[in-house]
């Protein structure tokens, strides 16, 4: 690697390191305090979910209250929270009473399986079809990519999990509903994560492949000889990976993040439906925790996202370019 | 489209074949191939080890034991305790344990170790904390004695409550938390990864016959379209807390067999009788004659005769009183009453003699599915009889929390009568003088009061008992502190390769023991 090269990567990684400090204090102390200036009782909030509503009452919130220190002034609350975080240490969870790094990685690492693998189906179905779409204009993949996209992104992933739920597990009992350590429970809510991502993937990818094809590189490709296929394949696929990384790139954080309806709809113990339920139930520390894993693998993402382009793109490493 | 039976070989087949690349993605995707165990989801999670916390879970799973048992009715039965004996002025008791019982890591249950269990529970929330113990102690190896400072005759509900449950010393660390589950049932936590799901397994140690289903899965699933599918898919062998939709397409379908239960609990408004427009009688009469319950029933849980005709479902022997008048709907009484009262119907509402509006607020929660359809429906109905009501839900910790600072006007839950097998218990705490957490507020009456402190103090006769409850009930019904709406029953889907089901009304155990696979 030349040294320009180097000095462009120390950029890069000065800036997302800076990034991650800023983070750990700016998210952690925000969702502190937005969780802790919520109006209602939190020690019954949290006696609601630890103990449930036969039993949430004044005797069990003021066991919580004692036991949590919840009457100590906030300041107090913030500097203990942040010197625990000085020892990497995220405190325990107020409801469950398990350390929250433990929660966190179980939920995070089964909302990362989730995520990779419906990145995975998604490019197999949606990267084929915008290709053939963009191959063929007005042909019949490029209709049928049409209506597949334009069907499935307006169709609500609820629903969608439902219909896949009903057709593959109820009629045709080739998988299971949900989640229930078995084994196979990843495919439904992957592949119900999966069609809706491979029809945006489809559309970007068509018009990522026509936009490279008429580009003036793939002209002079073919004014030197080259067959269509010898110039999609050797250039046109380079060019029009960009949009397409990036909108992976984009999704693939999105997946991590955001798949609350999927995951409580296969019951699925991902990151997205254990920070609302922490959110019902005022566990801070959760919630610091999973805000604060999240903002982490957003930075990761978008660090693992530059390297791709600049690996890629050859005209990204000219002095002055974007580092994104 | 037909029902096609689920086919464990096609499931296996589309696993396991083909998905080789994306298997090295996640050893999730592969399907397992040793025996299922059978498998249970509802909605509940676990919250945490403590047996406050999530005690019931683990004893309706026969992981852990109490140390009395209850029978369906509420009468105490033999648990971890095989036999007890309560002194003459009721001050004392002595439970003997089961000699050949062991705790799941093998060693024996001693008085000792079921002592360091209960004196670790005396904390609130558990029900142990509500006991005037004056000493806990035992005299030998197998013998427990507790002296009460008072009699107290719910000891042995108490002892029956899963935050009783007793836990193997094993299962404390030195600051008294939970850290691992060891209890005396039949089985032993094999696996568990809180809060979703448990897997349990026959325990060796176990004293009495071994029971014919070997690994149970518990699972929590938060919405019922996915614990009804799991179901009907055949993946889960036991679906509770199913949604009355779920239910009638279930039943429609035949894929799995139903079995329903009523359980003590009853879908009721609790009201503040302490603020102006509901200290008034007659105009609590009048929000319970406007309640249309045979429609609510009907349309919202889809059953023809959970309509509340008093507090207590007929279930509940003891505590249902037949020759009570039944709580009916009567729009036309209902206006009368206001207008006695002195109530104005105007357009917006019932006014008072200064123009002042009857404006109300309903409080619920979701924790049930069926409570914020409830309010709504109560809210149109009521609408319709002229009551302008506001529905808010919130967190099922918001109606405790209106009642300790005053502002609760009226409250919507499912409360559950039996949380102690004993219904006396609940009722006092629910109808104290000052109000319990989920009763009335603002409201009392020296009827009930006293009519329950005799029922608490003992020693009377059946007669004398169901007398005293008559008197409680009859106050309820004719002051309605409390508007019952509509009982509840449990449904739960089960598969029909399992047989020996057989519900507890009390929702004290899942009766795994009774179950087996058919041939």
């Amino acid at each position: 690697m030349s040294p320009r090269h180097l000095l462009h990567w120390r950029g890069v990684l000065l800036r997302r390191a800076l990034q991650i400090v800023a983070l750990l204090l700016i998210i952690g102390s925000a969702s502190f305090l937005m969780v802790r200036s919520l109006p209602g009782d939190m020690a019954m909030r949290v006696a609601a979910s630890r103990y449930g509503y036969d039993f949430v009452g004044q005797a069990a919130a003021g066991a919580v209250s004692q036991a949590l220190q919840l009457q100590r002034p906030l300041w107090q609350a913030w500097l203990d929270w942040f010197s625990d975080l000085l020892r990497l240490d995220l405190g325990e969870s107020l409801v469950s009473g398990e350390p929250v790094w433990h929660e966190i990685a179980h939920h995070l690492g089964a909302s990362i399986d989730l995520a990779v693998v419906t990145l995975l189906l998604a490019v197999l179905i949606g990267l084929p079809l915008g290709i053939a779409a963009a191959w063929r204009p007005g042909g019949l993949a490029d209709r049928f990519m049409l209506l597949f996209a334009v069907t499935l992104r307006a169709t609500p992933a609820f629903l969608l999990g439902i219909l896949l739920m009903l057709l593959l597990a109820v009629h045709w009992g080739v998988l299971p509903a949900a989640h229930d350590d078995q084994g196979g429970t990843l495919w439904l809510p992957a592949l119900t994560l999966a069609l809706g991502l491979a029809a945006g993937l489809a559309r970007i990818s068509c018009s990522a492949l026509r936009e490279a094809l008429a580009s003036p590189a793939c002209e002079f490709a073919r004014s030197k000889g080259l067959t269509d296929l010898q110039v999609l394949i050797r250039h046109a696929f380079r060019l029009a990976a960009l949009p397409v990384l990036a909108y992976l790139g984009v999704h693939l954080v999105l997946l991590v993040e955001g798949t609350v309806v999927v995951e409580s709809l296969f019951a699925w113990p991902g990151l997205g439906h254990a920070l609302v339920h922490a959110v019902f139930a005022r566990d801070v520390p959760v919630i610091q925790g999973a805000a604060l894993s999240l903002g982490l693998v957003f930075i990761l993402f978008n660090l693992l996202l530059d390297t791709l382009m600049l690996a890629i793109d050859p005209r990204q490493r000219k002095p002055g370019a974007s580092d994104a | 489209m037909n029902q096609t039976p689920p086919n464990p070989a096609r499931r296996r087949l589309l696993n396991a074949t083909g998905m080789a690349a994306l298997a090295a993605a996640s050893g999730r995707l592969l399907a397992q191939t040793t025996p299922r165990p059978l498998l249970i989801v509802s909605s509940w999670e676990i919250s945490g080890l403590s047996p406050a916390a999530s005690g019931y879970i683990f004893t309706r799973l026969q992981v852990t034991e109490t140390l009395l048992g209850s029978r369906d009715d509420g009468t105490p039965e033999p648990a971890l305790a095989g036999r007890w004996q309560v002194s003459a002025d009721g001050l004392e008791w002595r439970f003997e344990l089961r000699p050949g019982a062991r705790f799941h890591d093998g060693s024996p249950v001693s008085a000792q170790a079921v002592l360091h269990s209960l004196e670790r529970v005396r904390t609130p929330p558990g029900l142990l904390a509500t006991v005037p113990i004056r000493s806990m102690d035992a005299p030998d190896g197998k013998t427990l004695r507790i002296r009460l400072r008072s009699p107290f005759v719910l000891l042995g509900s108490v002892l029956a409550h899963s935050s009783t449950m007793i836990l193997a010393p094993a299962s404390f660390d030195a600051k008294g938390t939970v850290r691992e589950v060891i209890g005396s049932g039949p089985y032993r936590v094999a696996k568990l990864e809180a809060p979703h799901q448990v897997e349990t397994r026959v325990s060796e140690y176990y004293d009495s016959p071994r029971p014919a289903i070997g690994a149970v899965r518990y699972m929590a699933a938060g919405r019922a379209e996915t614990r009804a599918l799991m179901a009907e898919s055949g993946q889960a062998d036991l679906a509770w807390n199913l949604d009355p939709a779920s239910i009638t397409r279930l039943r429609s379908r035949n894929a799995v067999g139903i079995s329903s239960v009523t359980l003590p609990r009853t879908l009721a408004v609790s009201l503040n009788a302490g603020i102006p427009g509901l200290s008034d009688v007659r105009v609590r009469r009048a929000l319970s004659l406007s309640i249309d319950r045979a429609g609510i029933s009907r349309a919202l849980l889809r059953e023809q005769d959970l309509a509340a005709t008093q507090l207590m479902p007929p279930t509940l022997a003891g505590w249902h009183e037949p020759s009570l008048p039944p709580l009916t709907r009567d729009p036309a009484t209902a206006a009368r009453l206001m207008r006695e009262a002195g109530w104005t119907a105007s357009p917006a509402g019932w006014r008072d003699a200064k123009g002042q509006l009857l404006e109300l607020r309903l409080q619920t929660f979701p924790d049930r599915p069926e409570l914020p359809v409830l309010a709504a429906a109560l809210q149109a109905q009521w609408r319709e009889a002229g009551f302008a009501v506001k529905v808010s839900i919130g967190n099922s910790g918001d109606i405790p929390l209106a009642h300790r600072d005053g502002s609760l006007q009226m409250g919507l839950a499912a409360r559950n009568y039996a949380m102690l097998p004993d219904p006396t218990g609940t009722l006092a705490q629910d109808f104290a003088p000052n109000g319990g957490d989920w009763g009335p507020a603002g409201w009392s009456s020296p009827i009930v009061s006293d009519a329950l402190q005799k029922l608490l103090r003992g020693g009377l006769t059946p007669d004398e008992q169901r007398a005293e409850r008559r008197r409680i009930l009859l106050a309820l019904q004719q002051e309605l502190p409390v508007i019952p709406v509509c009982w509840v029953r449990a449904h739960v889907a089960v598969n029909r390769r399992l047989e020996g089901v057989r519900l507890d009304p009390l929702e004290r155990s899942f009766r795994l023991t009774e179950m087996r696979w058919k041939a």
